[in-house]
């Protein structure tokens, strides 16, 4: 599978710093007081069991979180220099740079071409040969050139599962994000489908900073850079620890990760 | 003695459901058996009187003699009139119900009452409502217009509720896709949902034709029944649907050519409907596959 020598990497400047974040539907607490740097180039895994709030915090980084009704959001989220929930911030412009991973695939009822391209006009004007040019790119990039170059025209809802979650991760690629947000990206693929993806993942970490949501303890460690435990305290969920992958397995400083990462808990 | 009971019960069970399937069964056929004879007596009486000079000429003598060439284009300008209208319309209103409001936001929930409200009304209501309205209010005169505006406004209810409902039915997941992708509301609804909802919308389109072309009261007050070929949208023109009314209630002698009327008026509906579901068909197709 996938070697990580990832962990060997120079500690990198901070590219998202969360502060006392706290995320709510209705008066239900989801996440309360998370704060958390995530480093530019890394991968960092965040796991926990259901309901720890990974999902909200995704969506609070890059404001997909606005399409649920009833959401709010405090505490701030500084992206470079980008004061990511404040009101002016451009909420296109945000998630183009922040792009985003569906544990679904959910392509759009399109062609494959159509599926890479429809974003990518919306972003600026391209010629033919630009869109061409950056279709067959990124889908060399998720190793979908060899198996469909030829039929960029098909429905994109007739490929496979695996291939269907690598077409949406070449279709936020298009858009060259600099951040990817993946909520348990593999949880809904065939094993083999499933290997390809995570070795994605590594590859895509030489361009991309990536924060990972993950129930597979092992991916994490073989993949992730940081790691972000989450737990559901008092009906919400809260940060229990983070830091490097590779320190946190080898020396959790909190009891509950030690018995999570083991399996005890959970 | 308990299995006894229960062997019984079960049995009893198994005959209330061989009862209800025989009930059902005799509904669904009834219903096939009504249609069919409709459909056959209509044939009976009207066939005879088919031929294509029938559809070309211009009807003379009341209607018993001649043709219904102009009464077909009335019917279609009306038609056509009513759908260039109501399309738009509807589209934009549904979006709004379904895409652009919370489902509990106040000016939805009056928008949906008063569409329930309008959906019920009976038709001779809007024939009143467009003659005070589009005939003398806004001027336009008994006319091709003024009907096709009436049935417009008949039609809408339905083409707004089945283009809502096929909106809501698109799966959430596209415009979670379409918002991580940094794409905008208005870009989705028209590049994404709205292709997506086009088979409800076509249901609703094919309904809407249906309780168009087959309008009567609604089109007395309003487009008239002036039998002659119209020469402009402000004309009057006779709907097909007044045609037989008129030769069936007003004209002696004119049954036949009701009956004749009442067959071309079915494959009009038949030919309309199926066309729609065609277009929309070829059009996913394309859509879907290549924008």
């Amino acid at each position: 599978m996938t070697s990580s020598p990832s962990h060997l990497r120079l500690p990198a400047v901070p590219l998202i710093q969360i502060e006392s974040l706290s995320v709510r539907y209705g008066s239900k607490t989801a996440l309360r007081e998370v704060s958390l740097t995530i480093p530019h180039g890394s991968i960092t895994a965040v796991i926990g069991p259901s309901g720890c709030g990974k999902s909200s915090l995704l969506g609070a980084l890059n404001r997909l979180s606005d399409l649920v009704p009833g959401c709010t959001v405090s505490g701030t989220v500084r992206f470079g220099e980008l004061d990511v929930h404040a009101a002016d911030t451009n909420v296109q412009d945000l998630r183009r740079r922040v792009g985003m991973i569906f544990q679904k695939p959910n392509p759009f009822p399109l062609s494959i071409r159509k599926n890479i391209e429809l974003p990518l006009r919306e972003r600026a004007r391209f010629s033919r040969a630009q869109l061409d040019e950056r279709v067959e790119r990124v889908l060399r990039d998720v190793g979908l050139w060899e198996e469909l170059g030829d039929r960029l025209d098909d429905s994109a809802l007739k490929l496979s599962g695996g291939q269907q979650q690598r077409l949406c991760i070449a279709r936020a690629l298009a858009l060259e994000p600099e951040v990817l947000l993946m909520d348990e990206p593999c949880s809904a693929l065939d094993p083999i489908s499933s290997a390809t993806v995570e070795d994605l993942i590594v590859r895509l970490s030489e361009t991309c900073t990536i924060v990972v949501v993950t129930h597979n303890l092992a991916q994490a460690r073989r993949i992730s850079d940081e790691l972000a435990f989450f737990w559901v305290r008092d009906d919400a969920g809260v940060l229990i620890e983070s830091g490097s992958t590779h320190r946190v397995f080898r020396m959790p400083h909190a009891e509950l990760t030690a018995a999570y990462l083991q399996g005890a808990r959970g | 003695m308990a299995d006894i009971v229960f062997v019984s019960r079960r049995h009893s069970g198994q005959r209330i459901d061989r009862a209800v399937q025989v009930l059902v069964s005799l509904a669904a056929l009834g219903i096939c058996a009504f249609f069919f004879w409709i459909v056959s007596d209509l044939f009976a009486h009207g066939f005879g009187e088919l031929s294509w000079s029938f559809v070309t000429e211009l009807p003379r003598d009341a209607g018993r003699g001649g043709g219904i060439a102009s009464i077909l284009v009335s019917t279609v300008a009306i038609l056509g009139v009513c759908l260039s209208v109501s399309l738009p319309l509807g589209t934009s209103a549904a979006v709004l119900l379904a895409e652009l409001g919370a489902r509990e936001d106040r000016f939805a929930l009056l928008v949906r009452r008063c569409l329930d409200v309008l959906a019920g009304v009976p038709s001779i209501v809007f024939g009143l409502f467009g003659n005070a309205f589009f005939c003398v209010a806004l001027g336009l005169g008994f006319s091709i217009l003024s009907g096709g505006l009436t049935l417009a406004c008949m039609v809408l209810p339905i083409l707004i509720r089945s283009t809502e409902e096929g909106l809501r039915a698109v799966p959430n997941e596209y415009r979670m896709a379409a918002a991580a992708l940094g794409m905008t509301r208005s870009r989705t609804i028209f590049r994404v949902l709205l292709p997506a909802a086009v088979p409800a919308l076509v249901v609703g389109l094919v309904l809407g034709i249906g309780r168009a072309v087959a309008e009567t009261a609604a089109l007395i007050f309003t487009s008239g029944y002036v039998a002659r070929m119209p020469t402009s949208f402000l004309d009057s023109g006779r709907a097909l649907s007044l045609h037989i009314y008129d030769l069936s209630m007003n004209v002696p002698g004119g049954e036949a050519k009701a009956y004749a009327s009442a067959l071309v008026l079915l494959a009009l509906l038949l030919v309309l409907g199926s066309a729609a579901l065609g277009i929309s068909d070829r059009w996913l197709q394309r859509r879907m596959i290549r924008i």
